[in-house]
């Protein structure tokens, strides 16, 4: 007998999901988290679940794993002493960036810029020249690279960026002052821009490699001290960690470029989303994941999540694939305002966070969020348990937003179902940006909800993007960690390669593309993925010369034979066409092309829940005024693990569960699936057209 | 409105109550949508000036052209206002004559569409927007030549035409303007990239009326305005005085050897109106430097202004537009008579930014922000590649960012919103060109207890023979600082020939010759400084001094004392502090770094440049004046 076990780590719950191999059905647990070092509250609920389900330890032998330390590094700006070799005359590449002041006209006034991740103080620059064209131009100063390991040693530096010029089209420079770094300084880490990033842009592979750096350390020694532990426990197991673009990568691996995991945890979201629409029924999913202080939405296709070429987190946008995951500040901890001048009603970006949080937490929170306008509409019930014991006061939350409702000249309920109308908005703003702005119907789509507060706005949105059913899984939490469990191990290649499509010959791209597979094959391979069980696949970014877009598009290498490029071009002009409303008969060009390699992904089914009649009474236990559309009118709660299948809830309603609660609209009803899915649709057809 | 509007509906909207979140929501929704077709341009544009560089203005204005999202003011209005013809559902139009549109834009590389938004026969909206266009033809390569004496030598222009009639694009016009220009691809994809952008304005603002319904999104676009012109007139009242405050800068030549030329301003509110006198600004010039100011830009200049200092969360509109006043002469620097060239007006564009600065910090010290980096340093280089390709690489600088009340300005960045740097390994995959060295100029900020950012230098090694251009200015007059704090930097273009010939190029010059290995150092200049550098807070210098932005003898101007290490000697700077606090006069409110007699007397010697002589200002302009 073997397992295979999913966790996933969140600020208040650490959730695990375990696959037992042979019969591929999986049970869950959920142990607290322990924020000072996440890795005890893994091995808590690792013992927690073994022991509820009496398995032996040893018998669990692959562990996946979702992290938010690299991106927490990043945002708390708690990473690495990190310094940063250059070729002369770019010293400052950082502080430069690209120029770019946020904001509209004259927002310079307002702009204090961050300062940067390598500090200028701990860059230095060295002669030695590559050309466009991969030639040297002067050849590299050794003595120099030698007297910038003194000064790095010197500095205390812990980890060490190599960003040289043009080094995309010729990284032998680069290469030979990582030689020469790491022999001065063998216990610093040594990363270097093309092998991170090899591709066009200097600055952008220059920022992602010094997040690589800055990350690097941290992660290590979490990945390393995780792994320590559970082998002396389990024995041989084998760790992988959930990547930001939705793959698993072997531990080792992570840990070396963990620049690709900045967005491993909402990567496990939607992989827990798609597998859970797949169990459900449906390929096509929006998932919309709401927490307190943001909003994260990607776009799933034929059980695919859409993935891009570049990685946002704070200020800082980085050269790394991942799930294509739009995130809007706006959650439960938004904040609501009314300026002075214009009497406008605005929500967030400001967020009451988890502390002091909202009025209605009773925490010392005064200022009126998103989710005191939920209590004060009896959307959010008190007896609705918050992932604790936390008490709703709907008293605190109503002192909360009665001054919005003066300012406006409002009722009280107008003013919070106001709060929540622009709430909504905004959210629906990210929701349009991967779906109707990428060329997609948000009508063909079913719309995913989670995350702590995304149930309680999830049937309003699907109402604005026309998008059912709206699909509410049980225990969001654990959404996250069967994502991680049931994902597939991956590994990708890629290489800038500017080619027009006339005068590339297709033996020279099938050259390049057989290099790049076998690199991402050797990753796999290492990890213990055999040749046959791997899946290779194929892409490349492909532009009308001169253009600044790039748009991916997969291809067969089979096709790339038969046909040459005739193929990715038709399907370029099709995908420009129905992006951007037209196509040109300009040339097109090659700027980068990738090789993935995949593994296959494990057959897991959810758990059946307990079949019923249609009839939910008996899982009915009160009853709650709410406003609909300024009417008062009653909703029956309902304890959502009492729910049967084919019960069917009529609107409006609540459903209360550990860590989250949902509401089904007057005029609409939630029926709960076989795996204990609520899925809300409009009574008639009417509500169907969102927007 | 010389337009006739051709409409198949009779049905006018009636007036109903608007409950305020819905105002809210449709807002947002004309934010948005603004967003979306920046998004749409900057993906599908090919030339790098709009797709790297993000030169390009969206907007979406109601019926009548009253701007509802969008930064420069409504280019609608302008365009109806001289529009000779009608507008029909299906038509889509062009122009690129400044003054066929009331300066809606202000020189001919600028290409501007407008597309009326019909819905159910009616217009609603229009949603428009400009580009700048690499090439339109014309005598230089890029089409700015910086000694035109009319605008008919600065390309093609377009005078106000349907380029789509009843949904038909008009080919063979196209084709006559695409024939017209040095590199028709760019142009092709980019005119698409424009008309790509508006019709995703157009849809979005008929999405708006499907689901709020036609009588409540137009109510709701009239209570925006009124809702914005509320808000600024107690802005106004709150922070404009009566008194009336002078400002007044300079454009330092026209490349025609004549300069500086003056742009003067008088600020005054007369009860809930403000009102810009422009009556003390010179004639307009006899070469490029003219700008045809339009009313609706500039106020739209001062609200933005106003808003980021006084209150950011108030959102934009035409509304506040009857509170504003702009008076501007005919035939002046800002006013200029057809067929006047207007191809450098960036120059006079830029500086109208310090202007407003100068005006409202005058009359509200406290906000007073320095003068910095007002305008866009051009940079052009064409000619033949390895494979006897004509090339052209048209580049935008940066530079210093004023220092502000609320903090240091920004090294080595820009002004204009959205608008970024070319990456130079870009430039080096498609041009024949090395870019050996991008970084800030220590120094060149000005000190102050917040400090100007620090202009930018650039060298560029060209490897193929061919032609440069350079267009920049505030080489002889100073970006000044505020408050105590001290000018920036000007800026200075060099050519380094493979002989070792050493040439300092003129601030404006066109048709420069350069071969395989020349190098060309350009320096732009740096931001103002704000309040006292003796007051500086020294961990800040020994951060500058630590990244090599500020140096140890820069150091000294902040009186500060480094020893060889580079660290801040803490009792000799206290005592060098004291000195020059003893020495030094009464600080003042600007400092421009001397008046225009002394700048020129020094020229020579400090700029190593001819200074310019007196304006012979162009004789249309004195007739129109006399």
């Amino acid at each position: 007998m073997s397992y295979r076990l999913g966790v996933d780590v969140g600020g208040t719950f650490t959730d695990l999901f375990l696959i037992n191999d042979e019969t591929s059905m999986a049970v869950t647990a959920k142990v607290p988290s322990t924020p000072e070092d996440s890795s005890l509250g893994v091995l808590n609920g690792v013992r927690k679940i073994c022991q509820e389900h009496s398995i032996d330890p040893k018998q669990v032998t692959h562990i996946m794993h979702g992290t938010t330390v690299a991106t927490n590094a990043v945002l708390t700006g708690e990473g690495a002493r990190v310094g940063l070799l250059v070729t002369t005359g770019y010293e400052q590449i950082l502080h430069l960036a690209r120029s770019w002041v946020p904001g509209g006209l004259g927002a310079w006034i307002l702009f204090n810029k961050s300062k940067p991740l390598a500090p200028m103080k701990w860059t230095r620059g060295v002669d030695g020249r590559i050309g466009a064209d991969g030639e040297e131009v002067v050849p590299l100063d050794e003595n120099a690279i030698e007297e910038s390991a003194d000064f790095f040693e010197q500095a205390g530096v812990e980890a060490i960026t190599v960003a040289f010029i043009n080094s995309y089209a010729n990284n032998a420079h680069e290469i030979r002052a990582k030689e020469i770094l790491s022999n001065k300084l063998p216990s610093v880490t040594v990363s270097t821009s093309a092998e991170t990033v090899p591709e066009l842009q200097e600055y952008e592979r220059a920022i992602s490699t010094v997040v690589n750096s800055f990350v690097k350390p941290k992660v290590s020694g979490y990945v390393k001290n995780l792994s320590q532990r559970l082998e002396s426990e389990h024995g041989d197991v084998k760790l992988n960690i959930l990547r930001s673009d939705g793959g698993l990568a072997s531990a080792e691996v992570a840990a070396d470029y963990p620049v690709n995991l900045l967005m491993s945890g909402p990567a496990g979201g939607v992989s827990g989303a798609v597998w859970i629409a797949k169990q459900a029924g449906f390929d096509d999913v929006i998932t919309f994941d709401m927490g307190g202080t943001s909003t994260d939405v990607a776009l799933v296709q034929s059980g695919v999540a859409q993935v891009r070429r570049e990685t946002v987190i704070g200020d800082i946008s980085v050269r790394a694939s991942s799930i294509d995951v739009r995130t809007v500040g706006a959650g439960g901890g938004s904040v609501a305002h009314v300026p002075e001048l214009t009497k406008a009603l605005r929500v967030g970006p400001k967020s009451a966070g988890a502390d002091p949080g909202p009025a209605a937490y009773n925490k010392g929170g005064e200022e009126p969020t998103v989710t005191d306008a939920n209590v004060v509409l009896g959307y959010l019930p008190s007896s609705a348990r918050l992932g604790g014991d936390m008490e709703i006061s709907k008293e605190l939350a109503t002192e909360a937003v009665r001054p919005i409702s003066e300012m406006l000249g409002l009722s009280l309920h107008e003013a919070a179902e106001g709060i929540i109308r622009i709430v909504n908005e905004n959210m629906f703003g990210a929701l349009r940006l991967v779906s109707i702005e990428q060329g997609y119907d948000p009508r063909d789509f079913a719309l995913m909800a989670f995350g702590g507060a995304g149930p309680l706005h999830a049937n309003a949105l699907g109402v604005l993007l026309g998008a059912w059913p709206v699909i509410v899984p049980r225990g969001p939490g654990v959404l996250c960690a069967a994502g991680d469990a049931t994902t597939k191990v991956r590994d990708e290649a890629s290489q800038t390669f500017i080619r027009s499509f006339s005068k590339v010959g297709k033996n020279e791209l099938l050259e390049r593309l057989r290099g790049l597979t076998a690199k991402a094959s050797a990753t796999l391979e290492a990890d213990g993925v055999t040749d046959d069980e791997q899946e290779i696949s194929y892409q490349c970014d492909v532009r009308y010369s001169g253009q600044a877009l790039e748009i991916t598009i997969p291809f067969e290498i089979e096709e790339l034979e038969q046909q040459g490029l005739d193929a990715v071009s038709n399907r370029f002009d099709r995908v420009h066409e129905q992006y951007y409303t037209f196509k040109l008969d300009s040339d097109k060009e090659i700027v980068n092309l990738r090789a993935i390699a995949e593994g296959q992904p494990p057959v897991v089914g959810a758990d059946h829940i307990p079949a019923g009649d249609t009839d939910p009474s008996s899982a009915a236990y009160a009853t709650q005024e709410v406003y609909v559309g300024g009417e008062k009118q009653t909703a029956t709660i309902y304890d959502r693990t009492k729910l049967r299948s084919n019960d069917v809830i009529a609107g409006p309603a609540i459903v209360t569960e550990m860590d989250s609660t949902t509401l089904i609209l007057p005029g609409h009803s939630g029926e709960v699936d076989r795996i204990g899915n609520i899925l809300i649709r409009p009574n008639s057809s009417q509500e169907n057209d969102g927007f | 409105m010389v337009a006739k509007i051709v409409e198949t509906a009779e049905v006018r909207h009636s007036e109903v109550s608007v409950d305020p979140v819905t105002l809210d929501l449709i807002e947002s929704g004309l934010v948005n949508a603004r967003e979306q077709m920046d998004a749409i341009l900057f993906r599908t544009a090919m030339s790098p000036i709009i797709r790297e560089q993000r030169d390009g203005f969206p907007v979406i204005t109601d019926r009548e052209g009253r701007l509802h999202a969008g930064q420069f003011g409504s280019p609608v209005a302008g365009f109806l206002e001289l529009y000779e013809g009608t507008v029909e559902e299906g038509d889509v139009f062009i122009t690129s004559d400044p003054y066929a549109c009331n300066g809606a834009i202000s020189h001919c590389n600028d290409w501007l569409i407008c597309m009326p938004v019909f819905f159910e026969g009616r217009v609603v909206n229009w949603s428009a927007m400009f580009g700048h266009q690499t090439d339109i033809g014309g005598k230089t390569p890029a089409s700015m030549p910086v000694d035109s004496t009319d605008y008919y030598q600065e390309g093609i222009i377009i005078p106000p035409i349907k380029i789509i009639s009843g949904g038909e694009l008009q080919k063979d016009l196209l084709k006559l303007i695409l024939h017209n220009c040095r590199l028709p691809e760019w142009n092709g994809a980019d005119f698409n990239a424009i008309v790509a952008a508006c019709r995703t304005g157009n849809n979005r603002c008929i999405e708006m009326i499907e689901r709020f319904g036609e009588d409540t999104y137009l109510t709701a676009l009239d209570m925006l305005l009124e809702r914005n012109y509320r808000s600024m007139r107690k802005l106004i009242l709150d922070t404009v005085p009566e008194d009336k405050v002078h400002f007044e800068d300079y454009i330092c030549d026209d490349a025609l050897g004549m300069g500086p030329y003056k742009i003067a301003c008088d600020l005054w509110r007369e009860g809930d109106k403000m009102i810009f006198d422009f009556a003390g600004t010179d004639p307009q010039s006899q070469g490029c430097v003219n700008f045809l100011l339009s009313d609706q830009m500039f106020k739209m200049f001062c609200a933005q202004f106003m808003i980021n200092m006084f209150d950011p969360d108030i959102l934009l509109n035409d509304g506040f537009f009857p509170l504003l006043e702009v008076r501007i002469p005919d035939g002046s620097l800002l006013r200029p008579i057809k067929p006047a060239a207007v191809n450098g007006r960036t120059h006079a564009l830029g500086r109208i930014f310090d202007i407003i600065s100068g005006l409202f910090g005058t009359s509200n010290p406290d906000f007073l922000c320095a003068a910095g980096f007002s305008s866009s340093p051009h940079f052009m280089f064409s000619g033949y590649d390895q494979n006897n390709r004509w090339f052209l690489l048209m580049q935008i600088g940066f530079g210093g960012v004023p220092a502000k009340p609320l903090g240091d300005g920004s090294d080595g960045h820009s002004l204009w919103p959205k608008f970024r740097n070319i990456p130079n390994e870009y430039i080096e995959a498609y041009y024949p060109i090395r870019v050996d060295r991008f970084e800030t100029i220590a120094d060149s900020g000005g000190a102050g207890f917040y400090r100007g950012g620090n202009a930018v230098r650039t060298d560029y090694v060209f490897l193929r023979p061919g032609v440069v251009s350079v267009h920049d200015d505030r080489w002889l007059t100073y970006p000044w600082g505020v408050k105590g704090g001290a000018p920036g930097a000007r800026s200075k273009k060099v050519l380094m020939r493979a002989s070792g010939e050493r040439i300092v190029l003129p601030s404006k010059a066109d048709n420069i010759k350069v071969n395989v290995d020349d190098k060309l150092i350009f320096e732009t200049w740096g931001g103002g400084g704000w309040g006292d550098p003796l007051e500086r807070d020294l961990d800040a210098v020994q951060y500058d001094l630590d990244c090599g932005l500020v140096s140890r003898e820069g150091a000294l101007r902040y009186g500060v004392v480094t020893n060889d290490e580079q660290e801040i000697d803490l009792a000799a700077t206290e005592s060098l502090r004291g000195e020059i606090r003893q020495s030094r006069g009464e600080l003042r409110l600007f400092d421009f770094g001397g008046e225009v007699g002394e700048l020129i007397e020094t020229c020579q010697e400090q700029t190593e440049q001819t200074p310019p002589r007196p304006p012979e200002f162009a004789q249309q302009a004195l007739a129109q004046r006399a």
